[in-house]
């Protein structure tokens, strides 16, 4: 039996709940919420003047190390940087080694996320078997074990045939099919976004139409088998402008983006930086414009951290030779942030793509502000600084798109099942 | 003294003064050259490492013989590229050299930016001499020497860059400094070989040969990468040729006067005729050779120049 615990005089931000007060969590659940409460015999109180208390947030992307490539990252370490980030509830990517193409892999992903005691960990199911693209595999037996949706990670179905059939036969499930939008016939070694800048540096470009491309089809064949379809980071205006069509003629599409594709572009990459090196690749700034627009009137379902763990010898190699990808479980918050400081955003908004909306998408229980739900929770300051630098990031991955940024938004504290996990 | 960069990695961001002093040094040397005598106590007791990840006969040479001539000990350090990890083997590579007490670093890469990680990890002045698809420095600066002796000025000349832009360092090099010493540049070529966003470097894009050396002073051929053709940007090299390749009814178009250039090795027949290659008085090609030799001594001169100053 832990004590109770008691947050006073915090803005209180979820879905639908916008108020300052107190809230109280009891044996791991909150059970009232109010501009004030009663103190409890006992509680613990947590105050912090100016500080917001949203729901854990709830990312629906990101890549762990674990199984196969330890030595970017563990669950442990993960679990460690996303406490930090004030995330308690992560979808994890199923493009490991070997991909979580069985079953048994399902469940082993839980169970590690449960053995953290910080983190859940909602795993996707491969869409192929090992993540090839080749042959579908068995999404009934995933389902069944838990996977919250299907996907081959970084790796775009490319064949009409086969995401025709994954949509059709998910769809009997009621699951997604979560797809990295890139025609990969027109990516197929490219490093950067084709345009006057990768250039000037001599990169293989891939054009941003590559993304709209593949956007344009899967609505065609989610509008043919009647199936859901999800567009993973996406990062053009012209596949926005698609998805919002879409959506507005009644289809099941829905999208999230991450927070490289709203706050930089492709001059992140200078002179050949590669942690600016990403999949998809930053985008001009027109396309970064359109994203933060597609933020705010809906069209994007979910802010997620897209994290992809890399080692210093992923990343310090030649730009078009270095493994794409950025950690992002630190800073996914922070960045987001600096879009309501800059009044982009209203601050419930940012909270819901980080929270209730992407949860919905997973099918999830989190991510909500109400009575009797789980009390993960995070405690932040808007306004207070933080510096994001290469060395000094929690967690394992250090590849942070980001390095050298100033952010305004520091994680104060993170609850998992009204257990304190980090602050 | 203008050049005060430890490096020469793009000649994108070089100013006026800075390729003016490049080229008026490199001028002196071709006439010491000509002359028979030799300056080789200017890098006496100096390392010159020659590091080649890509096959080049002609640039390594020129470059050896440049540091030889200004009494640099050069050593020539060819790099297998098919070793698994091409980019464990640069930053061990790295370590070597700076073990090695290396002075100047001559590098050619296959992948662009190669040189600038080098950079970052080594102590010695690097120098790029081709990297990818980025930049080739010293071939733009020897080019504009060539065109300098002849035409007795850069500033508002008209010169058309032909054929492959898209995967040439070369076609970057020179338009950078081309553009930043004030000529009139045109790129010329078919659609499926120019760059995205190339217009925004200041130059004026043609698909048609004959308007592109319509008035040109300089036509400046490419060299058609064949390993490139197979991924199908161009059908075939007849059909290259027959729209893109430089030959006497072509030429007629541009000035007169015009000269012909190219970065060499030729492809005869696929991006230049033979006749007009070999033309006496049109083709400045052999030329070019001379000028690398000079530019290069010129280049590694400044740059040593430079490391003296910082007490090195």
């Amino acid at each position: 039996m832990t004590a109770d615990t008691l947050f006073t005089g915090v803005r209180i931000v979820g879905a639908g709940v916008d108020l300052t007060g107190d809230l109280l969590v009891r044996d791991g659940v909150i059970v009232d919420f109010g501009p004030s409460l009663g103190r409890p015999d006992g509680a613990v109180v947590v105050h912090e003047d100016g500080a917001v208390l949203c729901p854990g947030l709830v990312d629906m992307r990101a890549a762990l190390g674990e199984p196969g490539y330890e030595y970017r990252e563990t669950i442990a370490s993960a679990a460690i940087a996303a406490a930090a980030g004030g995330i308690t509830t992560l979808a994890a990517l199923p493009d490991t080694k070997p991909a979580i193409d069985d079953p048994a892999l399902v469940r082993l992903l839980v169970s590690r996320g449960e053995d953290t005691g910080s983190l859940t960990i909602l795993p996707y199911g491969a869409v192929t078997r090992g993540c090839k693209g080749e042959e579908l595999a068995e999404l009934g037996l995933l389902h069944e074990a838990g996977a919250i949706g299907f996907t081959d990670g970084g790796r775009a179905i490319g064949s009409s045939r086969l995401m025709r059939i994954a949509l059709s036969y998910a769809r009997g499930f009621g699951a997604r099919i979560i797809q990295h939008p890139e025609d990969p016939s027109l990516s197929a070694g490219g490093a950067a976004t084709e345009s006057e800048a990768a250039t000037r540096l001599g990169l293989p470009g891939i054009p941003a139409a590559a993304e709209a491309l593949m956007v344009m089809r899967d609505i065609r064949l989610a509008a043919l088998t009647g199936g859901a379809v999800h567009f993973a980071h996406v990062s053009t205006g012209e596949a926005l402008d698609l998805i919002r069509r879409a959506k507005a003629d009644g289809l099941a599409v829905t999208c999230d983006t991450a927070p490289p594709y709203f706050d930089l572009n492709e001059t992140a990459i200078g002179e050949f930086r590669t942690y600016a090196k990403l999949s998809p690749p930053l985008r001009r700034e027109e396309d970064r414009l359109a994203v933060l627009a597609a933020l705010a009137d809906g069209t994007i379902d979910a802010i997620a951290s897209d994290h992809q763990p890399r080692d210093a010898d992923d990343k310090r190699l030649p730009f078009a030779q270095a493994a794409p990808g950025g950690c992002g479980l630190a800073t996914l918050l922070g960045v987001t942030l600096a879009y309501v400081h800059n009044g982009s955003l209203s601050l419930p908004a940012a909270i819901e793509l980080l929270t209730a909306r992407p949860a919905a998408l997973l099918g999830s229980a989190a991510g909500r502000i109400a009575r009797g739900a789980v009390a993960d929770l995070c405690l932040f300051h808007p306004e207070r600084i933080w510096k994001v630098e290469e060395g000094k990031l929690p967690g394992k991955a250090q590849n942070s798109p980001f390095d050298g940024r100033a952010l305004e938004g520091v994680v104060l504290g993170t609850w998992k099942g009204g257990r304190r996990v980090f602050g | 003294m203008f050049y005060r960069r430890k490096h020469l990695l793009a000649i994108e961001g070089l100013e006026p003064p800075e390729i003016s002093q490049l080229l008026d040094l490199a001028e002196s040397y071709v006439l010491l050259n000509r002359s028979g005598k030799t300056q080789r106590d200017l890098l006496r007791g100096r390392t010159l490492i020659n590091l080649f990840f890509e096959d080049s006969t002609r640039t390594r040479t020129s470059f050896e013989l440049a540091g030889k001539r200004l009494g640099a000990d050069v050593i020539n350090m060819s790099v297998s590229t098919s070793s698994v990890n091409k980019g464990e083997t640069l930053l061990d590579t790295a370590a070597t050299l700076n073990a090695m007490q290396c002075d100047l670093l001559v590098v050619r890469h296959g992948q662009s930016g190669a040189p600038n990680l080098l950079a970052q990890k080594v102590d010695a002045a690097v120098i790029n001499a081709g990297d990818g698809t980025h930049e080739h420095p010293t071939q733009a600066l020897l080019d504009a020497l060539t065109i300098k002796r002849h035409k007795g000025r850069i500033s508002g000349l008209t010169i058309a860059i032909c054929g492959d832009i898209m995967h040439s360092r070369v076609a970057r090099s020179n338009i950078h400094l081309l553009t930043t010493m004030g000529c009139q540049v045109r790129v010329v070529g078919p659609p499926t070989l120019m760059p995205n966003g190339i217009a925004d470097l200041g130059v004026s894009v043609f698909n048609d040969m004959k308007a592109g050396l319509e008035g040109a002073d300089i036509v400046m051929m490419l060299r058609l990468q064949r390993e490139r053709m197979e991924r199908g940007p161009v059908p075939s090299p007849r059909e290259f040729f027959r729209f893109w390749g430089l030959d006497a009814e072509k030429l007629a178009y541009a000035k007169p006067d015009a000269l012909v250039m190219h970065p060499g090795p030729m492809n005869r027949g696929v991006e230049i005729d033979s006749a007009i290659a070999d033309h006496p008085t049109r083709s400045v090609i052999k030329e070019q050779v001379e000028m690398g030799v000079a530019v290069r001594m010129a280049v590694l001169d400044v740059l040593a120049r430079g490391q003296g100053r910082n007490d090195r």
